[in-house]
């Protein structure tokens, strides 16, 4: 069955047209990683996902686990098993991260999105206290206002604790290491590995992710990628496999890209970027 | 009262009259129950249901722990109970017999007028026509402290009256007052003038925390005039709290910090709806040395209502700061809110600031939220309650729990 189905869609934001018959599919528990320069049209993906107002679909369809959603309200998107982790999320004033976290969680117990596995799981009251000092969160900062005041890194780490309590089934990560410092990478890289099912065996995966990176460092520590694509000027321009694409580009950069001229020697691997583990 | 305070009152009023600038007349309201007997009820036990109800909105709980309960009702008194040695609650037209200055004895008429003035506009001087009317008087002596809040409870009960309490605090050097006071109409009596004059004076040392809630009706036109001194080192934080409907309301208290190192600290929470005017702010004048206040408020305006938050600051003494902070969001296409900070130095060594933010709740802080699965109305509930969630921590423990528990209880009636 297909999981995420994006069918050739083109979306205008504010008058411009910004996704160009893009399509792109994601099957249950494949991990997919999205790259492309600045202004390609990757958050606007991840935007039109969800649905966010701004964003309109003026053709093409969206269907997530076998329903179309292309329509559909935002929350009712994330109650079919959608999650995002924002790369720059508003600060909201007098919303408090512990008060959010304890709607999400509320959000999850109504929900019965999750993969079967999970049932017994969602009777137990996720303990936020235990999540979050996972993440070296102190009370101090879940009794903050989300995001206010937030550093990147805070940032990142609110973000990924609200997945922890939303445990969608398929989540969303743009620039889950932008800003990030290497510690706080390697942390978040090993709660998104957990989220995304890597450790389990194969037919056991169940989770699915789309991951937006301009560093292909977080991927290191991810385990298995399914695929890599190329976005450029709103549209999928190269897919295939994650490691030859990824050396290819820290190599040679986007703009060889354009003229598919990047993949000529990707069989040299980048030594940044070892995919053995 | 004094001829000369008399004749310059009745000189405002007449002025008033002829200007009428706000569209209320005095003389459309009657004095209602004034001059019938008092002290309708013995204890507790004795007020009706219906009252107790008026004076759970207002978060009076009569069954709560407290040092003391006043209770009035139009311009006479109901009940009024005493509990703690060494702070007197009294109605203050009996504090003013006992408190004549013999013996040794506080003289009351020392603090008449002072903090306010009675000829500042037609109101003050309308109650200082009509002399004491009634009111209550907080006597906190020399050290004393109230361990649980004091309560009072203003009530307006029948339509067509006008109520003129005026009120008197008293906190004597190094002493503690907490008090919790609500001001309500009855359901049958919404057309109706509140009109209050109180007076604070906080002494050396001394600490006072006031936590008022409004709950007024759509025809209710309400006047508060208060005015605070405070002495060296005395603190004071005033929470002002209004989520019902009402015509016309304006207040601006004015707070002289005339001592060294006093502070003032006063938040409050305007939910404005259906037709409701309201003009609050306050106006701090930091006189003493080292002196500091801060005025907070957080305005929500629905439907059609119109409100208008300011704060005054003025920077007189040396090395005194001072910070207005005002928040308002608009929740709908006919409300208005107009915010005003107003910061004045004049002394060069003054620290003052102001920040202000008007408008709707951002669209991407509701999307945001419904990434999370919020509807767009549980997100806009979470924005807005957040919004209400006003800092207590100046208060005392207790009261601040206190305050929590009536801001939740009022929100959510008066929310849905």
């Amino acid at each position: 069955m297909s999981f995420l189905r994006i069918d050739d869609i083109s979306v205008e934001v504010g008058g411009k047209l910004i996704l160009k018959n893009f399509s792109l599919n994601i099957d249950r528990g494949e991990v997919h990683v999205l790259l492309g320069p600045n202004g390609a049209g990757k958050t606007t993906l991840i935007k039109t996902l969800l649905g966010f107002k701004n964003y309109k679909v003026l053709q093409g369809h969206i269907f997530f686990k076998d329903q179309e959603i292309t329509e559909l309200p935002t929350n009712e998107r994330v109650k079919l098993g959608i999650g995002v982790l924002f790369q720059h999320p508003p600060e909201i004033n007098g919303v408090k991260l512990s008060n959010l976290l304890t709607v999400c969680g509320q959000k999850r117990g109504n929900n019965n999105h999750s993969s079967t596995e999970d049932v017994c799981e969602d009777d137990l009251a996720p303990d936020l206290q235990n999540l979050a000092s996972r993440l070296n969160f102190t009370d101090e900062y879940l009794n903050r206002d989300v995001n206010m005041g937030f550093s990147g890194g805070e940032v990142k780490r609110s973000e990924i604790l609200q997945m922890m309590v939303l445990k969608p089934d398929l989540l969303l990560f743009d620039e889950p290491d932008s800003g990030v410092d290497v510690e706080n990478v390697e942390l978040i890289a090993k709660i998104m590995r957990e989220l995304l099912d890597r450790d389990k065996i194969p037919s056991l995966q169940n989770k699915s992710g789309l991951i937006i990176t301009h560093l292909g460092y977080i991927l290191k520590f991810l385990g298995h990628i399914t695929r890599a694509h190329i976005m450029m000027d709103g549209t999928i321009t190269c897919s295939g496999d994650p490691a030859m694409i990824i050396n290819a580009i820290m190599k040679n950069g986007f703009e060889s890209c354009r003229q598919c001229l990047a993949c000529t020697d990707g069989a040299t691997v980048f030594p940044e970027v070892d995919f053995s583990l | 009262m004094n001829q000369d305070v008399k004749s310059k009152a009745q000189q405002v009023l007449n002025e008033a009259k002829l200007k009428n600038d706000d569209g209320i007349n005095l003389d459309d309201y009657n004095m209602g129950n004034l001059g019938e007997a008092e002290g309708a009820y013995q204890s507790e036990s004795e007020i009706p249901r219906d009252i107790k109800e008026s004076m759970d909105s207002v978060g009076i709980d009569v069954s709560a722990k407290k040092s003391g309960l006043y209770l009035q009702s139009g311009n006479k008194h109901d009940l009024c109970v005493s509990n703690v040695k060494g702070v007197e609650l009294m109605p203050i037209k009996e504090a003013l017999i006992k408190y004549d200055g013999t013996d040794g004895k506080l003289n009351l008429k020392d603090y008449l007028w002072k903090a306010v003035a009675p000829d500042k506009d037609k109101y003050t001087a309308e109650a200082a026509i009509q002399e004491i009317t009634q009111g209550y008087f907080i006597y906190a002596k020399k050290g004393q402290k109230t361990i649980f809040p004091l309560q009072s409870c203003l009530f307006v009960n029948l339509p067509g009256m006008k109520q003129v309490v005026h009120n008197i605090i008293i906190a004597e050097e190094g002493s503690e007052l907490d008090i919790i006071t609500g001001c309500t109409v009855h359901k049958t009596a919404k057309k109706a003038l509140h009109l209050g004059v109180s007076e604070f004076y906080v002494k050396e040392n001394a600490r006072v925390s006031f936590s008022m809630v409004h709950n007024w009706g759509d025809d209710t036109n309400v006047r508060p005039r208060t005015g605070i001194i405070l002495e060296d080192n005395a603190q004071f934080s005033n929470f002002y709290i209004v989520m019902s409907a009402v015509k016309n309301l304006q207040t601006n208290p004015f707070i002289q910090l005339l001592g060294k190192n006093s502070s003032y600290y006063g938040q409050t929470l305007i939910y404005g709806k259906g037709d409701s005017y309201f003009d609050t702010g306050a106006t701090a004048h930091l006189i003493g040395e080292g002196s500091k206040a801060e005025l907070i408020s957080r305005v929500l305006a629905v439907d059609n209502a119109h409100i208008i938050a300011r704060g005054t600051i003025i920077g007189d003494g040396k090395n005194v700061t001072g910070h207005i902070d005002c928040s308002a969001l608009i929740l709908s296409n006919n409300s208005r809110v107009d915010s005003i900070p107003e910061i004045s130095a004049r002394n060069p060594e003054v620290t003052l600031t102001h920040e202000a933010s008007v408008g709707k709740i951002a669209d991407d802080h509701i999307e945001y939220l419904m990434s999370r699965g919020l509807s767009e109305d549980e997100a806009i509930n979470l924005i807005v309650s957040g919004f209400l969630d006003v800092d207590t921590s100046p208060l005392p423990e207790k009261l601040a729990k206190e305050t929590e528990k009536i801001i939740e209880m009022v929100s959510a009636s008066e929310m849905g």
